[in-house]
């Protein structure tokens, strides 16, 4: 039997679907620390890239730090915290290694999401009196939409794959079964978790593609000729 | 740092094992991409499949990418082999976008001119679309360049040695600086591979700077 039909047995195998390490409680702790790690980030990285893409101040550093976290590695960095902050802080640490990680492709989003924004329309939305947080609520906050999940697609695919990796600091997750099951040789194992593994990563994304596209403000899909005609056609 | 010194041989060959396992992918995605994302610009029927391919390719996390290879392709889990192909999946994936828009940045009426001053179709692509795509097409090497050199470290968790085995190995013994020196080179492998292509773009596309050059005059 190949490889992939032993993962096929292992993965519609009922012992795996019951009990304390089955995929179902491994899936909702992968959720679970991908969803801490990406709040988390949210909170810290909107309101700093909508700071910076608003005043204009700081966009170097955004390009500085968005290109220098690329080439930080991840599984590294988890580590390094791990025992800096002392193996009984493990999920501080891991979770804190995920936000850093989720960080620069989410301030790149609000950045970039401001930034692209016509100087008209801000102007024109001073002209008529708005003051600065109208501005940035009512004009830059909508406009920017598209962008700021663009860069949460970013940061939710980085985040998802480095959850994988937490179970080496012995927090669990899908990736669990991965880094046990490889000494053991357990293939059925391994590649049946990554199986359910590409699954989440591909639903997430897709999830947050069409939230991409409803983020889209009325206005400004209402005033493409194509997607007018399109309906007219339809 | 007393670590560092004390450890400089290992050091250096799993410096020299990291740089040769990252730049196969690099290599590989250019040659493999460029072709790729020139076929998804020429094409408009093809740009849609092309891209939604790699786009997906691109969101299959790295632990699972490592574990489906060997089970598609029949070969080991813990061979090296196995770490190159996947990182080549990630670097032709984040390539062939790249590459399709630099094709696509290229104002037409350069190449419109080029067919009437006489080239051939293929004479037209190596001599003025290619070079006049180079600069774009740098920037995105340089993007694949360093998130290869990162992503390699995950390789150590199949048994592949790179600069990730200071960060097991440093786990496991609870050593601060070795994982920290493993952090640290896979930053200094990946500035020294962004040195060098900035380099070699220097080299083989002067224009870009000249135009770079003439852009700064313009808006200062």
């Amino acid at each position: 039997m190949s490889l992939l039909a032993q993962a096929w047995q292992w993965l519609i195998d009922a012992q795996q679907y019951s009990g304390d390490g089955s995929i179902p409680i491994r899936l909702l702790e992968h959720l679970c620390f991908t969803f801490a790690a990406l709040g988390l980030a949210t909170l810290i990285a909107i309101p700093l890239g909508y700071f910076i893409g608003h005043t204009g101040r700081g966009a170097l550093w955004v390009v500085g730090i968005t290109g220098a976290a690329r080439a930080l590695p991840s599984f590294g960095l988890m580590l390094l915290l791990v025992l800096v902050l002392g193996v009984s802080a493990r999920l501080w640490a891991a979770i804190l290694a995920l936000v850093i990680l989720a960080i620069p492709p989410l301030i790149a989003g609000a950045y970039a999401g401001i930034q692209q924004i016509p100087r008209a329309t801000i102007d024109a939305a001073r002209a008529q009196g708005m003051t600065e947080w109208q501005i940035l609520f009512h004009v830059e906050v909508p406009l920017s939409m598209p962008l700021v999940f663009g860069g949460l697609r970013g940061a939710t695919l980085q985040v998802v794959a480095t959850v994988t990796l937490v179970a080496y600091v012995g927090l669990g997750g899908l990736g669990y079964e991965i880094i046990q099951g490889i000494p053991l040789r357990r293939f059925d194992q391994t590649i049946g978790t990554a199986i359910v593994i590409v699954a989440l990563a591909l639903v997430l994304d897709a999830l947050l593609a069409f939230a991409t596209k409803l983020s889209v403000p009325k206005g400004v899909s209402a005033g493409r000729l194509a997607d007018v005609r399109a309906k007219d056609a339809g | 740092m007393d670590w560092f010194f004390d450890n400089i041989g290992l050091v250096l060959s799993l410096s020299l094992d990291h740089i040769r396992l990252s730049a196969i992918p690099i290599v590989v995605s250019f040659f493999v991409a460029v072709p790729l994302g020139w076929v998804a610009h020429r094409y408009a029927w093809s740009k849609p499949l092309v891209l939604t391919t790699v786009g997906l390719l691109y969101t299959i996390p790295s632990l699972a990418l490592f574990m489906l290879i060997p089970a598609l392709l029949g070969i080991s889990v813990l061979s090296e082999i196995n770490v190159v192909i996947a990182l080549s999946v990630y670097a032709v994936a984040i390539m062939v976008r790249t590459a399709a828009d630099a094709f696509a940045s290229i104002d037409p009426a350069f190449l419109r001119s080029a067919t009437a001053l006489g080239y051939s179709e293929s004479g037209r692509h190596y001599a003025v679309e290619l070079p006049l795509a180079g600069p774009v097409l740098l920037a995105g090497i340089r993007v694949v360049s360093v998130s290869t050199v990162s992503l390699v470290t995950v390789g150590v968790l199949v048994g592949v040695p790179s600069l990730g085995f200071f960060f097991t190995d440093g786990f496991q013994r609870r050593i601060i600086p070795e994982v920290m020196t493993g952090v640290v080179m896979t930053l200094v492998i990946a500035l020294l591979f962004d040195l060098l292509l900035v380099l070699a773009g220097r080299l083989i596309l002067p224009w870009a700077r000249i135009a770079e050059r003439e852009h700064k005059q313009a808006i200062s």
